[in-house]
């Protein structure tokens, strides 16, 4: 797959998305709030369960919901099971998933070339993939 | 709709947040005049847990160990302009706390304030005991309880400040509720207006983590500039009567406030965004909007509520062994190499021990998982910058023991050019929940006698 193609770009979700982690036991949330509102219908459409419960596999995930927010142009994920028993058993330096967030903003995500104005960030000719192995 | 508003300032988000921020919210409070409260989020769950166990070795501990740096450098300015403070800083031992602060507005040389206590959180008594693993079942099996408490709701918080509290202090009571409570007084309202709580309730889940909806950890160089985040402000909500608020960042400090840090916050720690449980109300923000209503000021509605939970959250500790760590680093040529020996030593020596996590700072850590799926799919490299960490759990602290040790050998017996070994060992304290009937964790209002203080 090209990186770049005469319509599309591929880019990483930071660019068309912030959000912040939070943590209740072994659940993780994250929400993914688009930089603005003509960005949302591609998070709707490409950052779907299956591909965010995908994205985190190394964390078997037993169950990814979504939340859609039309009207404030933001998702929300609970992802269960993913944080080795937070709080209580995990031996991860940061048990609370603080930072799973940067995780899923790394999700590669299709933007047609007409959209690309509403992304933020420095332009980057390839998604990030330093940090998925 | 009448123009009568109240403003409520949040000073603090957890226990070990920065303890000068109360100055610039009640500057900014007094500035913009009307009634108002300050708010001190401070109670985290292992916080709490925490505390209780302090309590248990002197009667006067288990409150907010900073207390006197959260409150002494307002306190004179709160009474001299009625801004009422409102806190769950009490934690496992809220008549303690409220003592504390009678004696502190003593030594500067106040009036003696009128403080309120809300009790009736704390379940850790032992003629609580059986009904409480009665309702945990099979979760409390063989567990050594350390303490237990129910998250209570606004209707002390209410009731406190209606009977003239200048000051309220609280242990557990949810979050939120630090917001309704005031609200609730100041407005009126009656406790099945769900509506009106769910507002309050999600103006008070902004103020929650302060400066987290001011710009605070929010911060992401090159997409998410904040300004001046070293003196990041904390928040201030204005509710009005029906429950709907603005919220806005306090005078001449750092930080942002705007439509897309208010929607980082508003989302935060929510699950089902139709049903935002506290013991208030049942939250829904499916419909919530959120407008900048001028330069750093964002309005929040379309928020609505439901009936509140029939029965109260609880929260239980239990003695869950020990966490052991180590680290280690290595740098320069074959830095990863190295550290990736270290770490197989380690494995061996420790092996029978249980499960033993590794991480490679530099190159995969708090992305990994405990089993390790996540360091093993990364190839080995050539990082020249690496810290090894090592952790386990064992119920038996001497088992535990041995994994701070065999790190600390690595200086004489481990690859080359290991140094700055750290290590720790620390009780770890497991939680469950359940669900407790509201008869067992009522709210109940105590006014401090001054001179008892």
């Amino acid at each position: 797959m090209n990186d770049r193609d005469d319509d599309t770009l591929l880019v990483p979700l930071v660019r068309l998305a912030h959000g912040r982690t939070g943590d209740k036991g072994d659940r993780s949330n994250i929400s993914v709030v688009a930089w603005h509102p003509a960005l949302y219908p591609l998070l709707v459409e490409q950052v779907t369960e299956a591909a965010v419960a995908a994205h985190f596999a190394h964390r078997r995930p037993t169950q990814v919901r979504r939340y859609p927010l039309a009207r404030l142009h933001a998702m929300n994920f609970v992802l269960d099971g993913v944080l080795d028993g937070g709080v209580n058993d995990a031996l991860n330096l940061d048990s609370h998933g603080k930072a799973l967030s940067f995780h899923l903003l790394d999700l590669t995500v299709r933007v047609p070339r007409a959209l690309a104005v509403h992304l933020r960030g420095p332009d980057e000719l390839s998604p990030t993939s330093r940090s998925t192995p | 709709m009448t123009h009568d508003t109240l403003l409520i300032g949040s000073a603090a988000g957890f226990s070990g947040d920065r303890t000068d921020a109360a100055g610039p919210v009640v500057d900014t409070l007094i500035r913009l005049g009307g009634p108002a409260v300050l708010i001190y989020e401070t109670l985290a769950e292992r916080t709490l847990a925490l505390a209780q166990l302090a309590r248990r070795h002197d009667p006067e501990a288990g409150y907010e160990p900073l207390l006197d740096e959260l409150v002494a450098p307002v306190l004179e300015r709160c009474l001299a302009h009625g801004i009422r403070i409102v806190s769950n800083f009490g934690a496992a031992n809220p008549p303690a706390a409220a003592r504390r602060i009678a004696r502190l507005a003593r030594q500067l040389g106040l009036r003696a304030p009128r403080i309120a206590v809300v009790t009736g959180d704390d379940l850790s008594g032992p003629e609580i005991r059986a009904d409480l693993m009665a309702r945990l079942g099979a979760a409390g099996d063989g567990l050594e309880i350390a303490s237990a408490n129910a998250y209570i709701g606004a209707d002390g918080i209410a009731e406190a400040l209606r009977a003239g509290a200048e000051i309220v202090v609280t242990g557990r009571v949810a979050d939120p509720s630090l917001t309704v409570g005031p609200a609730l007084a100041h407005f009126g309202w009656a406790l099945d207006d769900w509506d009106r709580l769910a507002r309050a309730t999600m103006a008070g889940h902004l103020l929650e983590c302060g400066a987290q909806v001011c710009g605070g950890y929010y911060a992401d160089p090159g997409y998410k500039d904040v300004p001046d985040l070293a003196r990041v402000g904390y928040p201030i909500a204005r509710l009005d009567a029906d429950g709907h608020c603005t919220v806005m960042k306090a005078d001449g400090t750092g930080g942002c406030l705007d439509e897309h840090t208010v929607k980082e916050q508003l989302l935060y720690e929510v699950h089902d965004p139709a049903a935002y449980l506290t013991p208030d109300v049942v939250a829904d923000i499916c419909d919530a909007e959120l407008r900048e209503t001028g330069p750093g000021e964002v309005r929040l509605t379309g928020v609505r509520g439901h009936a509140r939970p029939a029965t109260l959250k609880a929260n239980v500790f239990y003695h869950h062994g020990w966490l052991a760590e180590g680290e280690i680093s290595y740098a320069g040529r074959g830095a990863e190499a190295r550290a990736r020996l270290a770490a197989q030593v380690l494995r061996e020596r420790l092996a029978g021990c249980g499960p033993i996590r590794a991480d490679l700072i530099g190159v995969a850590s708090v992305f990994a998982d405990d089993a390790g799926r996540w360091l093993d799919a990364v190839p080995p490299g050539d990082a020249r910058d690496v810290r090894l960490r090592v952790a386990m759990n064992h119920a038996d602290r001497r088992v535990a023991e041995r994994l701070p040790r065999e790190v600390t050998a690595l200086y004489t017996c481990g690859p080359a050019g290991g140094g700055g070994v750290r290590t720790a060992i620390r009780e770890r304290l497991g939680t469950v929940s359940c669900q407790v009937p509201r008869e067992l964790a009522r709210s109940s209002v105590s006014f401090i006698e001054p001179e008892a203080a």
